[in-house]
């Protein structure tokens, strides 16, 4: 081979590269790769998350266990007067939601449909969003899937709204100018200051983070990118975060359910 | 005077000096018109050199991002980014006008970037209210920071 078919050869070979760089950043996450953000944990924060008796998450767990017991609203139910045992009527409920409600059009989040069983079934005021209460019922819920693999419902009416949390994930927003995806499927594993990025896939809410010393919902993780991408922030139970939440979970499907988990 | 005395009237300076600030910037809202030449914005931005000791200390202001990102020759590396290459030796790579340029709107020599725009409002979506309207940095700490770049040589 002479010089320039070298040259020609060589530059063939690193455009076929870079076609692969670009197809890799572009599409989305083989099965094979995905991790959890437990895997970038340290075995401390791992260990704290794997053993009950230490994970803080299980406040909130035993608070809501006393909750689902508990008689409320004029109807004078409690969870358990209508689902029974959580253990068996709960088992998978979290590793499904959103889930689609044909009274509203539209997928609803695990704490709406705890909200709307306060409203409805036990004619109760509803708990606010990230109020102590409604976090330890959806983590008692939660609970009930761990380890059961996340499954979001194959259900056409689901498919437009997939799709538009799909797009929030891959529009650029914000004074940075960033788009979930630029951080979370094209530089996971790297540092973002001290604190690796992890994959984004949301299989632990409710989940206690070390940062903020409490537990929180997969909504204030949300917020918290948003304002530090400097984008508007929407109100707790958007539509757009239902939105996004049920994309996260169905680029998720099939990884297993960790509630409560604990992250740094 | 007291430490503690010393404090409060820093405090005060301060407050003051960030209220005047503000009042700086509500003053020239939008960025300021700029020439590209190629790759480059040749001439500063507000048609003043820049002073590198200011703008290192904006580089390591972690309100500016900068860090998030990138590593640089100084400070904790433990707590910098490395989405982006290292800030050692930029000032060997690239020219004052082509580090304005990247600064700017890195966006117009690569679409795919993720090098935010510092000094750019147009074009942008879903900007939450507290930055509507506002470059990420204005002209002069754009400048300061050109300054403290080209002073990375090695």
């Amino acid at each position: 081979m002479n010089g320039a078919a070298i040259t020609r050869a060589l530059s063939a070979g690193a455009l076929a590269i870079s076609f692969t760089i670009i197809a890799a950043s572009a599409a989305e996450m083989a099965p094979g790769e995905r991790k959890s953000g437990y895997d970038f944990m340290t075995r401390d924060t791992q260990g704290m998350q794997d053993d009950d008796t230490v994970n803080p998450g299980m406040l909130w767990v035993l608070d809501g266990e006393a909750l689902w017991n508990r008689k409320a609203g004029t109807a004078g139910k409690a969870c358990a007067d209508c689902h029974v045992d959580a253990r068996t009527s709960m088992k998978g409920v979290a590793a499904r939601y959103p889930a689609f409600d044909a009274a509203r059009g539209r997928p609803l989040n695990l704490e709406q449909r705890v909200n709307l069983c306060r409203s409805e079934r036990q004619q109760a005021s509803v708990f606010r969003y990230e109020s102590r209460e409604l976090l330890a019922l959806t983590a008692f819920i939660g609970r009930q899937s761990r380890g059961a693999v996340v499954e979001p419902p194959s259900d056409e009416r689901l498919k437009p709204f997939i799709a538009a949390g799909r797009e929030m994930f891959m529009q650029r927003q914000g004074q940075l100018n960033l788009s979930c995806a630029n951080c979370h499927d094209d530089n996971w594993s790297k540092k973002l200051a001290g604190a690796v990025i992890p994959q984004a896939h949301p299989t632990g809410y409710p989940l206690y983070r070390l940062e903020w010393q409490g537990l929180g919902s997969l909504q204030r993780r949300l917020r918290n990118c948003l304002v530090g991408m400097r984008a508007n922030a929407y109100d707790f139970g958007a539509p757009e975060y239902v939105d996004l939440e049920l994309y996260l979970m169905t680029r998720a499907r099939g990884m297993p359910v960790e509630t409560p988990a604990v992250r740094p | 005077m007291p430490r503690a005395t010393q404090a409060v009237l820093f405090a005060a300076f301060a407050l003051a000096a960030e209220s005047a600030c503000a009042q700086e910037a509500s003053k020239n809202d939008g960025p300021k018109s700029y020439a590209v030449v190629g790759d480059a914005i040749p001439a500063p931005l507000n048609g003043m050199r820049g002073d590198p000791v200011r703008g290192q200390a904006i580089v390591a202001n972690r309100q500016n991002t900068c860090l998030l990102c990138h590593s640089a020759p100084f400070g904790d590396e433990r707590f910098q980014g490395n989405l982006a290459p290292d800030l050692k030796g930029t000032g060997a790579r690239w020219s004052e006008g082509q580090l304005r340029l990247r600064m700017v709107d890195a966006s117009r020599l690569n679409p795919a970037t993720i090098m935010p725009p510092y000094y750019k409002v147009d074009g942008l979506t879903g900007v939450g209210a507290a930055w509507r309207g506002k470059p990420i940095l204005m002209a002069e700490q754009i400048e300061d920071v050109v300054a403290y770049l080209a002073t990375l040589r090695d």
